[in-house]
């Protein structure tokens, strides 16, 4: 899969994750992640979207997350729905 | 009477928070909505939510149901197509109609065969919310056979027929008697409209008291807060309990003294009381409280 | 040296008013104690007391570089008297103070530049939040800072290891001599049960006042003895920020579940006959508790002894109803619980050192029944951290957790199982505030877990409708869910060190590694 423009989904209650994707045409995968809880689970949550990436089958993204304490299946559903919503 | 849905709680599908605590708020069923507390260009956000909620979310021993949207509207067809992988317990089917029915019925199925779901797997409650659909719910029932049980919908039902809807529903007397009797026909469970009014307690237990009265043998609920006075008033009181318990025990005294009739508190026992008093017995077990 | 929660202690504290002792058990050092004597200056009939301006009460004290002053925290996020107050001492070019604070909240940020200009060098408080906390837990002071309980905090000042020189009394109502009232005035905070202990011990009482009133200010809540001089300022406070207009009970349905599943356990208890004795706090998730405990009472006409500690309105309504006796009350959280305070003989006022000291002559606590505590985390051993957040900043404090949780025979903590992302129970608390030896129940919305120390109540609750779960297994259902989080780094550096209301050490905080 190719993300083709930015798009974005989820939002900044507690629980969500507000995740914006762009385009990154041959620069690989890129995540910029603020958390709440970044010390206990900023590992974590990003090894969720690779895994959720990894599945898709993409190889170069933009990702820039706002986590309010998602738990992973929220990070999951965020990330596809900006992947969808982004071609 | 398979399983106990006195209380169907509605849950907004896009709100994490809500979802991931749904299964311990003492409700028998939980619907993951996705149509009215969805806003039109958060349809696909709250499909995925909601599927990756199912596929990993903890509900305990709640069924979930998924309320889809209109299958008129652009999404209920993918609604259906999108969940069914997930394996929810049921879908509700806004607005639906003999035709919405049958259609999802076959897709429904399609898609457990395709993916190695046992057939009949995953169930169906039409809300009737219209005059049309309340007139002709015996059809909409039976066309499928995965249909388990009917929400009124109040609220739709009374525009359309341009009445008021009141806190004492007069108005609905007529849909609620309707629906609880053809759903006994059927043998499927009769689920009652929402009270709008979250804040308000006793007028909650009233119309609640109303409904079961009629025939109701559940009720949707908006707000959490609602759950308990619902599944008190559809969970056997201790005195029913025990009137019944001591009917099945004079019963089982009278077969072993070889007797068919007999009488209990002065009154004869005859089949439709020993029916009810099981009834009551099966309800309170599945609740819990004996 | 490990204290007996298996906590690595220092041998030395920096700065610290005393020998480093180690906690060894919440009842190990109950017994004779000695209260230490205080310095006072007797006044001639005829002299005055009412200065002109705070300097010149400074300057009369004879506040000193490296001497420790105090201030009670009544007037909570709305205070203006300890930001006054140190202004003016650093307008003075007086030096490395001590602020013994009951407690400092995000208001107190203006102390962050006197602790860079070391105006302040040392900080003692019962709880903290805001800006200042969160300096503390940076390191912005050479030594740690020492937090209490309340209880605590008046033991550790009646004992004499607080050796205050200048009390600060912020006075809602004061008169020309001395007496003090927190019920009238602009800045009305209600009871001041938190500065008792600082008036009866310090060298020198300094009442700063905005409403002063004819003599004698009655009702007298601290009198005219124990106070040298009153300074009348434009302000003391706030009002929006020292009382709430009114505590609402959560709407929270996990909330409202744990509530009721609290009450529940409480009935089950036994404890809930007439006499009963109750605490709870003033946060949504404890009143929803006060609520579903009222309706099992008025249900079963049961007619309770006391309810004590801070108070809402909401606890006036039950003793209005008839449902308790009395309150005890150390400090008021709205209006309505000031208004009951003037008005109901039954409403009774009390020192923090009445409230929880563990060395006076028996305090309220121990009367108490049923606590409602609530907390950051909890471990399997059922120790409590109501402190420092898992990230390791603090952000709190036990008040008094720790001194209702050592006296009621029902120390009930009530969460959710996770917040966010944050599971509440871990191996280990990042930080002991309450020692699980004083902890019976843990209600969360996934089950609950009784103390195995509770083998009596484990027993009781058999025959009850209440399931039980191990607090092991609860701990595994949050990380099914949460997943398991990290382990936050920390620095050698020691920020503050935690005393146990008895006056050992219980543990330490130290500072996050960046």
């Amino acid at each position: 899969m190719v993300i083709d423009k930015p798009a974005r989904a989820g939002t900044l209650e507690s629980s969500d994750i507000y995740i914006m994707v762009q385009p990154n045409q041959g620069q690989g995968i890129e995540i910029q992640l603020d958390s709440i809880v970044l010390k206990q689970f900023g590992k974590q949550i990003e090894n969720v979207m690779r895994q959720t990436l990894k599945d898709l089958e993409i190889e170069d993204i933009k990702i820039i997350a706002n986590d309010r304490g998602a738990l992973d299946y929220t990070i999951r559903a965020r990330l596809e729905t900006a992947i969808n919503r982004a071609n | 009477m398979d399983r106990l849905r006195r209380t169907m709680l509605f849950m907004p599908g896009n709100n994490p928070n809500m979802i991931q605590n749904a299964g311990v708020l003492g409700a028998d069923s939980i619907i993951l909505d996705l149509e009215d507390s969805v806003s039109i260009e958060e349809k696909d956000a709250a499909r995925d939510l909601v599927y990756k909620a199912l596929k990993y979310v903890d509900f305990y021993s709640c069924e979930i149901v998924v309320r889809i949207n209109s299958p008129s509207s652009p999404f209920g067809i993918k609604d259906i197509q999108v969940i069914t992988k997930a394996k929810p317990d049921a879908f509700m089917i806004p607005m639906a109609t003999e035709e919405d029915m049958e259609e999802i019925c076959k897709l429904v199925g399609k898609i457990e065969r395709k993916e190695g779901i046992l057939e009949n797997t995953i169930k169906l409650i039409p809300i009737a919310e219209t005059a049309y659909s309340i007139e002709n719910i015996s059809d909409i029932i039976s066309a499928s056979n995965r249909t388990i049980a009917v929400l009124l919908g109040a609220e739709d039902l009374t525009a359309d027929l341009e009445v008021t809807r009141t806190k004492e529903g007069q108005e609905i007397f007529y849909a609620r008697s309707r629906i609880a009797h053809i759903c006994k026909t059927y043998k499927i469970d009769a689920i009652d409209t929402p009270f709008a009014d979250v804040d308000d307690f006793e007028g909650l237990r009233k119309d609640t008291i109303r409904g079961k009265g009629l025939g109701m043998t559940g009720k949707a609920a908006i707000n959490p807060r609602q759950i308990e006075i619902i599944n008190q008033v559809f969970t056997p009181t201790i005195d029913e309990i025990e009137y019944a318990q001591n009917v099945i025990k004079a019963m089982e005294e009278a077969k072993g003294k070889g007797k068919g009739v007999f009488s209990y508190q002065g009154k004869m026992v005859d089949a439709p009381i020993i029916h009810r008093a099981e009834t009551i017995l099966k309800k309170a077990k599945a609740a819990g409280v004996i | 040296m490990k204290n007996s929660l298996g906590r690595e202690i220092p041998d030395t504290i920096k700065g610290y008013y005393k020998e480093v002792k180690a906690f060894t058990g919440a009842y190990d050092n109950i017994g004779d104690v000695i209260k230490t004597q205080v310095r006072a200056k007797s006044l001639m009939p005829g002299k005055k007391k009412l200065l002109n301006s705070l300097e010149e009460a400074i300057k009369k004290t004879g506040l000193e570089d490296g001497m420790t002053i105090s201030f009670h925290h009544h007037l909570r996020n709305g205070d203006y008297v300890v930001n006054m107050v140190m202004d003016k001492i650093a307008s003075m070019g007086i030096k490395d103070i001590k602020i013994a604070s009951s407690s400092l909240f995000p208001i107190h940020a203006p102390l962050i530049d006197h602790m860079k200009s070391g105006v302040v060098t040392g900080l003692y408080a019962s709880y903290m939040s805001g800006p200042v906390a969160e300096a503390v837990s940076e390191g912005i002071l050479e030594n740690p800072i020492i937090m209490h309980t309340h209880g605590g905090r008046s033991r550790a000042i009646e004992s004499g290891d607080i050796k205050i020189d200048v009390a600060f009394i912020a006075s809602p109502s004061c008169d020309s001599y001395g007496n003090i009232n927190g019920l009238y005035g602009e800045s009305a905070c209600g009871v001041l049960g938190y500065a008792i202990s600082d008036a009866h011990y310090a060298e020198k009482v300094v009442a700063i006042t905005d409403n002063l009133v004819a003599y004698p200010a009655c009702p007298i809540e601290i009198s005219q003895d124990y106070v040298d001089y009153i300074v009348v300022v434009d302000k003391i406070g706030d009002p929006r920020g020292i009382v709430s207009g009114t505590t609402r009970i959560t709407k929270d349905p996990i909330g409202l579940k744990i509530a009721k599943t609290t009450a529940q356990l409480i009935e089950a208890s036994g404890l809930l006959k007439d006499g009963f004795s109750f605490q709870t706090g003033a946060g949504g998730t404890s009143l929803a508790v006060a609520a579903s405990v009222r309706e099992i009472m008025k249900e079963k006409g049961i007619k309770g002894s006391f309810m004590s500690g801070g108070i809402t309105g909401y606890m006036v309504d039950m003793l209005e109803e008839g449902l308790f006796d009395s309150i005890l009350d150390v400090q008021c959280f709205d209006l309505r619980a000031i208004e009951s305070l003037k008005n109901n003989k039954n409403h009774q006022p009390m020192s923090a050192s009445m409230y929880g000291n563990p060395h006076n002559k028996g305090a309220v606590v121990n009367n108490l029944d049923v606590v409602i505590l609530g907390a950051t985390e909890i471990d399997t051993d059922f120790n409590v951290n109501v402190t420092t957040g898992s990230n390791g900043v603090i952000m709190g404090g036990s008040g008094g957790h720790s001194d209702t949780a050592a006296g009621a025979k029902l120390a009930i903590v009530v969460s959710q199982l996770f917040k966010g992302r944050l599971p509440l129970i871990a191996d280990k608390v990042t930080t002991v505030s309450t020692p699980g030896e004083t902890i019976d129940v843990l209600v969360t919305e996934r089950g609950i877990a009784v103390n195995p120390r509770r083998k009596d109540l484990i027993e009781r609750l058999k025959d009850s409708k209440i399931q039980l779960v191990s607090i092991e297994e609860l701990k595994e259902i949050a990380e099914r869910i949460t997943g398991k989080p990290m382990e936050i780094e920390r620095d050698e550096r020691m920020v503050a060190a935690i005393e146990y209301r008895d006056g050992t050490i219980i543990d330490v905080v130290r500072k996050i590694k960046r």
